[in-house]
Protein backbone atom coordinates (compact mmCIF):
# COMPACT_ATOMS: atom_id res chain seq x y z
CA UNK A 1 0.00 0.00 0.00
CA UNK A 2 1.14 3.57 -0.51
CA UNK A 3 0.83 6.73 1.55
CA UNK A 4 -2.09 8.10 -0.37
CA UNK A 5 -4.13 4.89 -0.08
CA UNK A 6 -3.47 4.79 3.65
CA UNK A 7 -4.45 8.42 4.15
CA UNK A 8 -7.62 8.01 2.09
CA UNK A 9 -8.53 4.96 4.15
CA UNK A 10 -8.26 6.88 7.43
CA UNK A 11 -10.46 9.70 6.12
CA UNK A 12 -12.99 7.26 4.63
CA UNK A 13 -13.34 5.36 7.88
CA UNK A 14 -14.10 8.53 9.85
CA UNK A 15 -16.55 9.58 7.12
CA UNK A 16 -18.44 6.28 7.42
CA UNK A 17 -18.82 6.71 11.19
CA UNK A 18 -20.08 10.26 10.75
CA UNK A 19 -22.59 9.10 8.17
CA UNK A 20 -23.80 6.27 10.42
CA UNK A 21 -22.72 3.59 7.94
CA UNK A 22 -21.88 1.22 10.75
CA UNK A 23 -22.34 -2.08 8.92
CA UNK A 24 -20.04 -1.00 6.11
CA UNK A 25 -17.64 0.25 8.77
CA UNK A 26 -17.57 -3.18 10.43
CA UNK A 27 -16.55 -4.72 7.13
CA UNK A 28 -13.33 -2.70 7.30
CA UNK A 29 -12.21 -4.86 10.22
CA UNK A 30 -10.22 -8.10 10.14
CA UNK A 31 -12.08 -10.79 12.13
CA UNK A 32 -9.62 -10.92 15.04
CA UNK A 33 -8.94 -7.18 15.30
CA UNK A 34 -9.61 -5.33 18.57
CA UNK A 35 -10.77 -1.76 19.16
CA UNK A 36 -9.06 -0.42 22.30
CA UNK A 37 -9.82 2.82 24.12
CA UNK A 38 -7.64 3.08 27.26
CA UNK A 39 -8.93 4.54 30.50
CA UNK A 40 -5.52 5.89 31.47
CA UNK A 41 -2.88 7.98 29.75
CA UNK A 42 -0.21 5.68 28.26
CA UNK A 43 -2.06 2.61 29.59
CA UNK A 44 -0.17 -0.55 28.64
CA UNK A 45 -2.36 -3.38 29.94
CA UNK A 46 -5.82 -3.76 28.40
CA UNK A 47 -6.55 -7.09 30.12
CA UNK A 48 -5.99 -6.78 33.86
CA UNK A 49 -7.10 -3.17 34.20
CA UNK A 50 -10.30 -1.49 33.15
CA UNK A 51 -10.42 0.23 29.77
CA UNK A 52 -13.12 2.43 28.32
CA UNK A 53 -13.41 -0.05 25.46
CA UNK A 54 -11.62 -3.24 24.46
CA UNK A 55 -13.86 -4.99 21.98
CA UNK A 56 -13.55 -7.84 19.53
CA UNK A 57 -15.65 -8.42 16.45
CA UNK A 58 -18.58 -9.90 18.38
CA UNK A 59 -18.77 -6.93 20.75
CA UNK A 60 -18.47 -4.37 17.95
CA UNK A 61 -21.26 -6.14 16.09
CA UNK A 62 -23.40 -6.09 19.23
CA UNK A 63 -22.68 -2.38 19.65
CA UNK A 64 -23.84 -1.64 16.12
CA UNK A 65 -26.92 -3.86 16.24
CA UNK A 66 -27.87 -2.24 19.52
CA UNK A 67 -27.78 1.25 18.03
CA UNK A 68 -30.52 0.23 15.61
CA UNK A 69 -32.64 -1.68 18.16
CA UNK A 70 -36.31 -0.89 18.72
CA UNK A 71 -35.86 -0.51 22.50
CA UNK A 72 -32.54 1.32 22.64
CA UNK A 73 -33.92 4.08 24.82
CA UNK A 74 -30.71 6.05 25.10
CA UNK A 75 -30.81 6.40 21.31
CA UNK A 76 -34.32 7.81 21.17
CA UNK A 77 -33.61 10.32 19.72
CA UNK A 78 -30.37 9.23 18.08
CA UNK A 79 -26.91 10.69 18.59
CA UNK A 80 -24.84 12.08 15.75
CA UNK A 81 -21.04 12.31 15.50
CA UNK A 82 -18.48 14.28 13.57
CA UNK A 83 -14.72 13.70 13.19
CA UNK A 84 -12.25 16.40 12.14
CA UNK A 85 -8.86 14.95 11.20
CA UNK A 86 -5.36 16.27 11.18
CA UNK A 87 -3.12 14.95 8.41
CA UNK A 88 -2.39 11.32 9.34
CA UNK A 89 1.17 10.60 10.44
CA UNK A 90 2.43 7.41 8.86
CA UNK A 91 4.73 5.73 11.35
CA UNK A 92 5.53 2.58 9.37
CA UNK A 93 4.58 1.47 5.90
CA UNK A 94 5.33 -1.53 3.70
CA UNK A 95 3.59 -3.29 0.83
CA UNK A 96 1.27 -5.18 3.12
CA UNK A 97 1.05 -3.25 6.42
CA UNK A 98 1.06 0.23 7.92
CA UNK A 99 0.92 1.93 11.30
CA UNK A 100 -0.71 5.35 11.25
CA UNK A 101 -1.36 7.93 13.98
CA UNK A 102 -3.96 10.62 13.53
CA UNK A 103 -5.02 13.51 15.75
CA UNK A 104 -8.76 14.08 15.63
CA UNK A 105 -11.45 16.16 17.22
CA UNK A 106 -14.58 14.14 17.85
CA UNK A 107 -17.95 15.78 18.40
CA UNK A 108 -21.00 13.86 19.57
CA UNK A 109 -24.46 15.39 19.94
CA UNK A 110 -27.82 14.26 21.25
CA UNK A 111 -30.81 16.41 22.09
CA UNK A 112 -29.40 19.78 23.24
CA UNK A 113 -26.05 18.42 24.39
CA UNK A 114 -22.79 18.48 22.49
CA UNK A 115 -19.47 17.09 23.68
CA UNK A 116 -16.02 17.48 22.23
CA UNK A 117 -13.18 14.97 22.64
CA UNK A 118 -9.60 15.33 21.44
CA UNK A 119 -8.22 12.00 20.20
CA UNK A 120 -5.03 10.39 19.07
CA UNK A 121 -6.00 7.40 16.97
CA UNK A 122 -3.49 4.66 16.14
CA UNK A 123 -4.38 2.32 13.29
CA UNK A 124 -2.69 -0.95 12.40
CA UNK A 125 -3.61 -1.65 8.80
CA UNK A 126 -3.12 -4.69 6.59
CA UNK A 127 -3.43 -5.10 2.83
CA UNK A 128 -5.82 -7.89 1.80
CA UNK A 129 -7.37 -9.09 -1.46
CA UNK A 130 -10.42 -7.09 -0.48
CA UNK A 131 -8.43 -3.88 0.05
CA UNK A 132 -6.98 -2.29 3.19
CA UNK A 133 -8.38 -3.63 6.50
CA UNK A 134 -8.05 -2.65 10.15
CA UNK A 135 -5.91 -5.10 12.15
CA UNK A 136 -6.15 -3.03 15.34
CA UNK A 137 -7.23 0.44 16.45
CA UNK A 138 -6.34 2.33 19.61
CA UNK A 139 -8.11 5.55 20.50
CA UNK A 140 -6.45 7.66 23.20
CA UNK A 141 -8.74 10.38 24.49
CA UNK A 142 -6.78 13.41 25.68
CA UNK A 143 -8.75 13.54 28.94
CA UNK A 144 -9.31 9.77 29.10
CA UNK A 145 -9.42 9.83 32.92
CA UNK A 146 -12.07 12.57 33.16
CA UNK A 147 -15.61 11.84 34.31
CA UNK A 148 -17.82 11.61 31.22
CA UNK A 149 -21.53 11.21 30.70
CA UNK A 150 -22.64 8.75 28.02
CA UNK A 151 -20.37 8.46 24.98
CA UNK A 152 -22.72 6.59 22.69
CA UNK A 153 -21.14 6.31 19.24
CA UNK A 154 -17.59 5.47 18.15
CA UNK A 155 -14.81 8.06 18.64
CA UNK B 1 -34.28 24.75 59.81
CA UNK B 2 -33.00 26.15 63.04
CA UNK B 3 -33.49 23.34 65.53
CA UNK B 4 -33.87 19.57 65.54
CA UNK B 5 -37.63 19.63 65.91
CA UNK B 6 -38.10 21.37 62.62
CA UNK B 7 -35.52 19.15 60.92
CA UNK B 8 -37.30 16.10 62.28
CA UNK B 9 -40.62 17.41 61.05
CA UNK B 10 -39.23 18.19 57.62
CA UNK B 11 -37.72 14.71 57.29
CA UNK B 12 -40.88 13.00 58.54
CA UNK B 13 -42.90 14.90 55.97
CA UNK B 14 -40.83 13.42 53.15
CA UNK B 15 -40.95 9.70 53.96
CA UNK B 16 -44.07 7.55 54.17
CA UNK B 17 -44.06 3.77 54.57
CA UNK B 18 -44.78 3.06 50.89
CA UNK B 19 -43.72 6.22 49.13
CA UNK B 20 -41.24 9.07 49.34
CA UNK B 21 -41.66 12.69 48.36
CA UNK B 22 -39.93 13.84 45.20
CA UNK B 23 -38.08 16.52 47.19
CA UNK B 24 -35.69 13.86 48.48
CA UNK B 25 -34.30 13.69 44.93
CA UNK B 26 -34.75 17.22 43.68
CA UNK B 27 -34.64 19.78 46.50
CA UNK B 28 -31.38 21.72 47.03
CA UNK B 29 -32.46 22.25 50.63
CA UNK B 30 -32.82 18.52 51.29
CA UNK B 31 -29.45 17.96 49.61
CA UNK B 32 -27.87 20.53 51.92
CA UNK B 33 -29.39 18.75 54.92
CA UNK B 34 -27.96 15.45 53.69
CA UNK B 35 -24.50 16.98 53.52
CA UNK B 36 -24.87 18.50 56.98
CA UNK B 37 -26.59 15.63 58.79
CA UNK B 38 -26.83 12.34 56.89
CA UNK B 39 -23.28 11.87 55.59
CA UNK B 40 -21.48 13.01 58.77
CA UNK B 41 -23.51 10.60 60.94
CA UNK B 42 -22.85 7.52 58.79
CA UNK B 43 -19.75 5.42 58.18
CA UNK B 44 -18.66 6.26 54.66
CA UNK B 45 -16.14 4.52 52.39
CA UNK B 46 -12.87 6.40 51.85
CA UNK B 47 -10.58 4.06 49.95
CA UNK B 48 -8.60 0.83 50.03
CA UNK B 49 -5.29 0.41 51.85
CA UNK B 50 -3.62 -0.90 48.67
CA UNK B 51 -3.96 2.61 47.24
CA UNK B 52 -1.44 3.83 49.81
CA UNK B 53 1.08 0.99 50.15
CA UNK B 54 4.09 3.10 51.22
CA UNK B 55 4.76 5.60 53.97
CA UNK B 56 3.75 9.07 52.80
CA UNK B 57 1.34 7.73 50.14
CA UNK B 58 -1.94 9.60 50.10
CA UNK B 59 -5.24 9.73 48.23
CA UNK B 60 -7.93 12.40 48.22
CA UNK B 61 -11.54 11.52 48.96
CA UNK B 62 -14.72 13.06 50.27
CA UNK B 63 -17.62 12.39 52.59
CA UNK B 64 -20.62 14.29 51.32
CA UNK B 65 -19.15 17.66 50.35
CA UNK B 66 -16.23 17.48 52.78
CA UNK B 67 -12.75 17.24 51.22
CA UNK B 68 -10.58 14.60 52.91
CA UNK B 69 -7.24 12.98 52.54
CA UNK B 70 -6.11 9.53 53.54
CA UNK B 71 -2.42 8.96 54.18
CA UNK B 72 -0.04 6.26 55.40
CA UNK B 73 1.94 7.60 58.37
CA UNK B 74 5.50 6.70 59.37
CA UNK B 75 4.17 4.05 61.80
CA UNK B 76 2.46 2.35 58.81
CA UNK B 77 -1.00 3.26 60.14
CA UNK B 78 -3.51 4.95 57.86
CA UNK B 79 -4.93 8.34 58.90
CA UNK B 80 -7.94 10.17 57.48
CA UNK B 81 -8.18 13.95 57.92
CA UNK B 82 -9.74 17.04 56.40
CA UNK B 83 -7.91 18.27 53.34
CA UNK B 84 -7.87 21.87 54.57
CA UNK B 85 -4.98 23.93 55.86
CA UNK B 86 -5.67 25.20 59.41
CA UNK B 87 -4.08 28.52 58.48
CA UNK B 88 -6.25 30.00 55.73
CA UNK B 89 -8.06 27.02 54.32
CA UNK B 90 -5.99 26.04 51.27
CA UNK B 91 -6.40 22.44 50.18
CA UNK B 92 -3.18 20.65 51.04
CA UNK B 93 -3.21 18.28 48.04
CA UNK B 94 -5.44 18.29 44.99
CA UNK B 95 -4.33 15.29 42.93
CA UNK B 96 -6.08 11.94 43.30
CA UNK B 97 -3.01 10.18 44.68
CA UNK B 98 0.65 10.78 45.40
CA UNK B 99 3.46 10.54 47.92
CA UNK B 100 4.23 13.45 50.23
CA UNK B 101 7.37 12.04 51.87
CA UNK B 102 7.63 12.60 55.63
CA UNK B 103 5.34 15.63 55.83
CA UNK B 104 2.76 17.76 54.05
CA UNK B 105 3.72 21.33 53.23
CA UNK B 106 0.95 23.79 52.50
CA UNK B 107 1.64 25.43 49.13
CA UNK B 108 0.43 28.87 50.33
CA UNK B 109 2.59 29.89 53.35
CA UNK B 110 4.48 26.65 53.98
CA UNK B 111 2.99 25.54 57.26
CA UNK B 112 3.97 21.90 57.44
CA UNK B 113 2.30 18.88 59.01
CA UNK B 114 3.35 15.38 59.94
CA UNK B 115 1.52 12.61 58.10
CA UNK B 116 -0.63 12.06 61.17
CA UNK B 117 -1.83 15.66 60.75
CA UNK B 118 0.12 17.28 63.64
CA UNK B 119 1.54 20.74 63.01
CA UNK B 120 5.28 20.37 62.44
CA UNK B 121 6.57 23.84 61.64
CA UNK B 122 5.59 27.38 60.69
CA UNK B 123 7.92 29.84 58.91
CA UNK B 124 8.67 33.02 60.93
CA UNK B 125 7.48 31.28 64.06
CA UNK B 126 8.58 34.31 66.08
CA UNK B 127 5.70 36.27 64.63
CA UNK B 128 3.34 34.14 66.69
CA UNK B 129 5.16 34.55 70.00
CA UNK B 130 2.84 35.83 72.68
CA UNK B 131 -0.20 35.68 70.37
CA UNK B 132 -1.60 32.52 71.97
CA UNK B 133 -1.35 30.41 68.82
CA UNK B 134 -0.81 27.26 70.89
CA UNK B 135 -4.35 27.60 72.27
CA UNK B 136 -6.02 27.77 68.85
CA UNK B 137 -7.54 25.08 66.66
CA UNK B 138 -5.01 26.00 63.98
CA UNK B 139 -2.14 24.84 66.20
CA UNK B 140 -3.58 21.33 66.26
CA UNK B 141 -2.81 20.85 62.58
CA UNK B 142 -4.96 19.07 60.03
CA UNK B 143 -8.31 18.21 61.59
CA UNK B 144 -8.96 14.48 61.96
CA UNK B 145 -12.29 12.85 61.11
CA UNK B 146 -14.53 11.81 64.00
CA UNK B 147 -13.55 8.15 63.77
CA UNK B 148 -12.09 5.76 61.24
CA UNK B 149 -11.72 2.04 60.74
CA UNK B 150 -9.59 -0.19 58.55
CA UNK B 151 -11.76 -3.25 57.99
CA UNK B 152 -9.82 -5.93 56.12
CA UNK B 153 -8.17 -3.28 53.98
CA UNK B 154 -11.26 -1.14 53.39
CA UNK B 155 -11.05 2.27 55.05
CA UNK B 156 -14.25 3.82 56.38
CA UNK B 157 -14.69 7.03 58.36
CA UNK B 158 -17.37 8.84 60.31
CA UNK B 159 -17.13 12.64 60.39
CA UNK B 160 -19.20 13.17 63.53
CA UNK B 161 -17.09 12.90 66.69
CA UNK B 162 -19.89 11.14 68.54
CA UNK B 163 -22.09 8.48 67.04
CA UNK B 164 -22.70 4.88 66.16
CA UNK B 165 -19.71 2.53 66.20
CA UNK B 166 -18.44 0.86 63.04
CA UNK B 167 -19.55 -2.56 64.30
CA UNK B 168 -23.03 -1.40 65.23
CA UNK B 169 -23.46 0.48 61.97
CA UNK B 170 -22.59 -2.48 59.71
CA UNK B 171 -23.38 -5.50 61.89
CA UNK B 172 -24.03 -8.70 59.93
CA UNK B 173 -23.76 -6.89 56.61
CA UNK B 174 -19.97 -7.20 56.89
CA UNK B 175 -20.44 -10.80 55.70
CA UNK B 176 -20.51 -9.48 52.11
CA UNK B 177 -17.20 -7.65 52.49
CA UNK B 178 -15.78 -10.70 54.25
CA UNK B 179 -16.83 -12.94 51.40
CA UNK B 180 -15.21 -10.65 48.82
CA UNK B 181 -11.92 -10.65 50.73
CA UNK B 182 -12.07 -14.37 51.54
CA UNK B 183 -12.13 -15.10 47.83
CA UNK B 184 -8.42 -14.38 47.89
CA UNK B 185 -6.54 -17.48 49.05
CA UNK B 186 -4.46 -15.19 51.29
CA UNK B 187 -7.40 -12.99 52.33
CA UNK B 188 -6.11 -9.86 50.65
CA UNK B 189 -7.27 -7.65 47.81
CA UNK B 190 -5.37 -5.09 45.75
CA UNK B 191 -6.86 -2.28 43.70
CA UNK B 192 -6.28 -3.00 40.00
CA UNK B 193 -5.76 0.13 37.93
CA UNK B 194 -7.70 3.37 37.82
CA UNK B 195 -11.45 3.60 38.45
CA UNK B 196 -13.98 4.27 35.73
CA UNK B 197 -15.43 7.73 36.32
CA UNK B 198 -18.95 8.30 35.05
CA UNK B 199 -20.87 11.54 35.54
CA UNK B 200 -24.61 11.25 36.17
CA UNK B 201 -27.01 14.18 36.05
CA UNK B 202 -29.29 12.75 38.68
CA UNK B 203 -29.59 12.38 42.43
CA UNK B 204 -27.19 9.96 44.11
CA UNK B 205 -30.00 7.95 45.72
CA UNK B 206 -31.38 6.90 42.34
CA UNK B 207 -28.14 4.99 41.75
CA UNK B 208 -28.17 3.38 45.17
CA UNK B 209 -31.80 2.28 44.77
CA UNK B 210 -31.12 0.83 41.35
CA UNK B 211 -28.62 -1.65 42.84
CA UNK B 212 -31.46 -3.72 44.26
CA UNK B 213 -34.02 -2.93 41.57
CA UNK B 214 -34.43 -6.35 40.00
CA UNK B 215 -37.41 -5.48 37.83
CA UNK B 216 -35.50 -3.24 35.44
CA UNK B 217 -32.73 -5.32 33.78
CA UNK B 218 -34.87 -7.27 31.32
CA UNK B 219 -36.69 -4.07 30.38
CA UNK B 220 -34.05 -1.34 30.36
CA UNK B 221 -31.21 -3.59 29.16
CA UNK B 222 -33.05 -5.41 26.41
CA UNK B 223 -31.22 -3.33 23.81
CA UNK B 224 -27.80 -4.60 24.90
CA UNK B 225 -28.33 -7.93 26.67
CA UNK B 226 -31.30 -8.96 24.51
CA UNK B 227 -29.42 -8.10 21.32
CA UNK B 228 -26.35 -10.03 22.53
CA UNK B 229 -28.43 -13.16 23.15
CA UNK B 230 -30.05 -12.80 19.73
CA UNK B 231 -26.75 -12.36 17.85
CA UNK B 232 -25.14 -15.26 19.69
CA UNK B 233 -28.05 -17.58 18.86
CA UNK B 234 -28.02 -16.55 15.20
CA UNK B 235 -24.29 -17.19 14.86
CA UNK B 236 -23.28 -20.18 12.86
CA UNK B 237 -21.06 -21.90 15.42
CA UNK B 238 -20.00 -25.51 15.83
CA UNK B 239 -21.86 -27.72 18.33
CA UNK B 240 -20.52 -27.39 21.87
CA UNK B 241 -18.84 -24.00 21.37
CA UNK B 242 -18.22 -22.66 24.88
CA UNK B 243 -20.02 -19.45 25.81
CA UNK B 244 -17.41 -16.68 25.69
CA UNK B 245 -16.84 -14.61 28.87
CA UNK B 246 -18.56 -11.56 27.36
CA UNK B 247 -21.75 -13.58 26.85
CA UNK B 248 -21.53 -15.06 30.36
CA UNK B 249 -21.42 -11.51 31.67
CA UNK B 250 -24.17 -9.92 29.62
CA UNK B 251 -26.73 -12.69 29.00
CA UNK B 252 -28.00 -12.99 32.64
CA UNK B 253 -29.25 -9.40 32.44
CA UNK B 254 -32.04 -10.82 30.26
CA UNK B 255 -33.07 -13.43 32.84
CA UNK B 256 -36.85 -13.58 33.38
CA UNK B 257 -38.65 -12.13 36.41
CA UNK B 258 -38.79 -15.59 37.95
CA UNK B 259 -34.97 -15.72 38.09
CA UNK B 260 -34.89 -12.46 40.03
CA UNK B 261 -37.83 -13.41 42.27
CA UNK B 262 -36.07 -16.62 43.25
CA UNK B 263 -32.66 -15.06 43.81
CA UNK B 264 -33.96 -13.36 46.94
CA UNK B 265 -33.13 -10.12 48.76
CA UNK B 266 -31.74 -9.83 52.28
CA UNK B 267 -32.05 -6.61 54.23
CA UNK B 268 -30.01 -5.68 57.29
CA UNK B 269 -30.51 -2.89 59.84
CA UNK B 270 -29.21 0.63 59.06
CA UNK B 271 -30.06 0.55 55.38
CA UNK B 272 -27.75 -2.22 54.20
CA UNK B 273 -28.94 -5.11 52.06
CA UNK B 274 -28.19 -7.33 49.10
CA UNK B 275 -29.71 -9.12 46.15
CA UNK B 276 -28.76 -12.68 45.27
CA UNK B 277 -29.34 -14.69 48.44
CA UNK B 278 -29.64 -18.00 46.56
CA UNK B 279 -28.05 -17.34 43.16
CA UNK B 280 -27.27 -14.34 41.00
CA UNK B 281 -26.18 -13.10 37.61
CA UNK B 282 -22.64 -14.11 38.65
CA UNK B 283 -23.47 -17.73 39.51
CA UNK B 284 -22.70 -19.41 36.20
CA UNK B 285 -19.30 -18.03 35.29
CA UNK B 286 -16.96 -20.76 34.09
CA UNK B 287 -14.17 -22.03 36.35
CA UNK B 288 -10.72 -20.55 36.06
CA UNK B 289 -8.02 -23.24 36.08
CA UNK B 290 -6.01 -23.38 39.28
CA UNK B 291 -8.27 -21.12 41.31
CA UNK B 292 -10.37 -23.72 43.09
CA UNK B 293 -7.24 -25.72 43.98
CA UNK B 294 -5.60 -22.63 45.46
CA UNK B 295 -8.72 -21.98 47.55
CA UNK B 296 -8.89 -25.57 48.81
CA UNK B 297 -5.24 -25.44 49.73
CA UNK B 298 -5.77 -22.23 51.67
CA UNK B 299 -9.07 -22.96 53.39
CA UNK B 300 -9.80 -26.68 53.10
CA UNK B 301 -12.47 -28.15 50.86
CA UNK B 302 -15.53 -27.37 52.96
CA UNK B 303 -14.70 -23.75 53.71
CA UNK B 304 -13.56 -23.10 50.12
CA UNK B 305 -16.91 -24.35 48.83
CA UNK B 306 -18.73 -22.24 51.35
CA UNK B 307 -16.88 -19.10 50.26
CA UNK B 308 -17.31 -19.74 46.55
CA UNK B 309 -20.91 -20.87 47.02
CA UNK B 310 -21.95 -17.34 47.96
CA UNK B 311 -22.98 -15.54 44.80
CA UNK B 312 -24.35 -12.31 46.15
CA UNK B 313 -25.27 -9.98 43.35
CA UNK B 314 -25.21 -6.38 44.65
CA UNK B 315 -24.58 -5.51 48.29
CA UNK B 316 -25.56 -1.96 49.18
CA UNK B 317 -23.67 -0.41 52.08
CA UNK B 318 -25.76 2.53 53.14
CA UNK B 319 -25.43 5.33 52.32
CA UNK B 320 -23.49 5.27 49.06
CA UNK B 321 -21.45 2.26 47.96
CA UNK B 322 -22.23 -1.07 46.35
CA UNK B 323 -19.95 -4.09 46.17
CA UNK B 324 -20.07 -7.23 44.06
CA UNK B 325 -18.29 -9.97 46.02
CA UNK B 326 -18.08 -12.62 43.30
CA UNK B 327 -16.21 -10.28 40.95
CA UNK B 328 -14.37 -8.05 43.47
CA UNK B 329 -15.89 -4.76 42.44
CA UNK B 330 -16.84 -1.63 44.37
CA UNK B 331 -18.88 1.28 43.07
CA UNK B 332 -18.84 4.59 44.89
CA UNK B 333 -21.75 6.96 44.30
CA UNK B 334 -20.33 10.36 45.15
CA UNK B 335 -22.89 13.16 45.51
CA UNK B 336 -21.89 16.45 43.87
CA UNK B 337 -25.25 18.22 43.98
CA UNK B 338 -28.98 17.42 44.22
CA UNK B 339 -28.92 16.41 40.55
CA UNK B 340 -25.27 15.47 40.04
CA UNK B 341 -23.46 12.28 41.02
CA UNK B 342 -20.01 10.98 40.18
CA UNK B 343 -19.81 7.19 39.94
CA UNK B 344 -16.41 5.61 40.49
CA UNK B 345 -16.16 1.91 39.62
CA UNK B 346 -13.16 0.20 41.19
CA UNK B 347 -11.93 -3.34 40.62
CA UNK B 348 -9.67 -5.48 42.79
CA UNK B 349 -7.36 -8.36 42.08
CA UNK B 350 -7.31 -11.31 44.47
CA UNK B 351 -3.84 -11.79 45.96
CA UNK B 352 -2.68 -15.36 45.44
CA UNK B 353 -5.26 -16.14 42.72
CA UNK B 354 -4.92 -16.45 38.92
CA UNK B 355 -4.97 -13.13 37.05
CA UNK B 356 -7.77 -14.39 34.79
CA UNK B 357 -10.15 -13.46 37.61
CA UNK B 358 -9.00 -9.84 37.39
CA UNK B 359 -9.33 -9.98 33.61
CA UNK B 360 -12.96 -11.07 33.91
CA UNK B 361 -13.66 -8.32 36.42
CA UNK B 362 -12.04 -5.72 34.15
CA UNK B 363 -14.19 -6.98 31.28
CA UNK B 364 -17.33 -6.73 33.42
CA UNK B 365 -16.43 -3.20 34.43
CA UNK B 366 -15.87 -1.88 30.92
CA UNK B 367 -18.86 -3.75 29.47
CA UNK B 368 -21.37 -2.73 32.13
CA UNK B 369 -20.14 0.37 33.97
CA UNK B 370 -18.18 2.49 31.51
CA UNK B 371 -19.40 5.78 30.00
CA UNK B 372 -18.55 4.03 26.72
CA UNK B 373 -20.32 0.77 27.61
CA UNK B 374 -23.55 -0.58 26.19
CA UNK B 375 -25.31 -1.30 29.49
CA UNK B 376 -24.49 1.78 31.58
CA UNK B 377 -26.14 3.97 28.93
CA UNK B 378 -29.52 2.39 29.61
CA UNK B 379 -29.40 3.07 33.33
CA UNK B 380 -28.16 6.63 33.02
CA UNK B 381 -30.88 7.38 30.47
CA UNK B 382 -33.50 6.18 32.97
CA UNK B 383 -32.06 8.15 35.91
CA UNK B 384 -31.89 11.36 33.90
CA UNK B 385 -35.43 10.89 32.62
CA UNK B 386 -36.54 10.32 36.23
CA UNK B 387 -34.70 13.42 37.42
CA UNK B 388 -36.54 15.48 34.81
CA UNK B 389 -39.84 13.66 35.24
CA UNK B 390 -39.87 14.32 38.98
CA UNK B 391 -40.22 18.04 38.26
CA UNK B 392 -43.75 17.29 37.09
CA UNK B 393 -46.32 18.85 39.40
CA UNK B 394 -48.91 16.29 38.36
CA UNK B 395 -47.67 13.92 41.08
CA UNK B 396 -45.49 14.52 44.12
CA UNK B 397 -44.81 11.02 45.44
CA UNK B 398 -42.52 8.22 44.29
CA UNK B 399 -43.96 4.75 44.80
CA UNK B 400 -41.80 2.06 46.44
CA UNK B 401 -44.43 -0.39 47.69
CA UNK B 402 -43.77 -3.56 45.70
CA UNK B 403 -44.22 -6.50 48.12
CA UNK B 404 -44.83 -4.13 51.01
CA UNK B 405 -45.94 -5.77 54.23
CA UNK B 406 -47.62 -4.13 57.20
CA UNK B 407 -45.35 -3.44 60.17
CA UNK B 408 -42.05 -4.00 58.42
CA UNK B 409 -39.35 -4.05 61.09
CA UNK B 410 -36.08 -2.75 59.71
CA UNK B 411 -34.17 -3.42 62.92
CA UNK B 412 -34.18 -7.10 61.97
CA UNK B 413 -32.51 -9.01 59.16
CA UNK B 414 -35.09 -10.18 56.63
CA UNK B 415 -35.03 -12.45 53.57
CA UNK B 416 -37.61 -11.92 50.88
CA UNK B 417 -38.67 -12.45 47.31
CA UNK B 418 -35.96 -10.94 45.10
CA UNK B 419 -38.26 -8.43 43.45
CA UNK B 420 -39.31 -6.66 46.64
CA UNK B 421 -38.68 -2.96 47.07
CA UNK B 422 -38.15 -3.53 50.77
CA UNK B 423 -34.45 -2.71 50.53
CA UNK B 424 -35.39 0.74 49.18
CA UNK B 425 -37.78 1.18 52.10
CA UNK B 426 -35.00 -0.02 54.39
CA UNK B 427 -32.68 2.64 52.98
CA UNK B 428 -35.24 5.37 53.55
CA UNK B 429 -35.81 4.17 57.10
CA UNK B 430 -32.07 4.61 57.71
CA UNK B 431 -32.03 7.87 55.76
CA UNK B 432 -34.67 9.28 58.08
CA UNK B 433 -32.86 8.24 61.25
CA UNK B 434 -29.36 9.33 60.25
CA UNK B 435 -30.65 12.64 58.89
CA UNK B 436 -31.85 13.52 62.35
CA UNK B 437 -28.64 12.35 63.96
CA UNK B 438 -30.00 8.95 64.94
CA UNK B 439 -28.15 5.79 65.82
CA UNK B 440 -29.26 2.21 65.23
S1 LIG C 1 -3.01 28.67 54.01
FE1 LIG C 1 -1.77 26.97 54.42
S2 LIG C 1 0.01 27.88 55.22
FE2 LIG C 1 -1.26 29.57 54.86
FE1 LIG D 1 -29.33 -1.52 35.16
Amino acid sequence: MNREEVTDFIYDEAWMLDEGQFHEWLELWLPDAVYWMPLNWNQQDPINETSLLYEDNFMLRLRIERLAGARTFSQKPKSRCHHVLNRPRIVEISDDAAKVMTKMHYVETRLDEQQLLALTVTHDLKATDGGIKIAGKRVDILNCDAAFGNIQLLP
Amino acid sequence: MTDTTTLQERVNDLIRPQQVHRDVYTSPEVYRLEMKHLFPNCWVYIGHESQTPNKGDYITAQIGDQPLLMVRHSNDEIYVMYNRCPHKGTKIVIDKAGNTGKFFRCPYHAWSFKTDGCLLAIPLKKGYEGTGLEDTEAAKGLAPVGDMKNYRGFIFARLATEGISFEDFFGESLSSLDNMVDRSPVGKLTVAGAPLRYMHKCNWKMLVENQTDTCHPMVAHESSAGTAVKIWEEMDKPEGTPTPPAMQIIAPFMSPYEFFENMGIRTWPNGHGHTGVHHSIHSDYSDIPGYYDAMVEAYGEERAQEILGENRHNTVYFPNIMIKGPIQQLRNFIPLGPDKTLVESWIFSLDGAPSELTARTAMYNRMINAPTSMVGHDDLEMYERAQEGLMSDGLEWVNIQRLYEDDEDFTETAELNGTTERQMRNQFDAWKRFMIGGAA
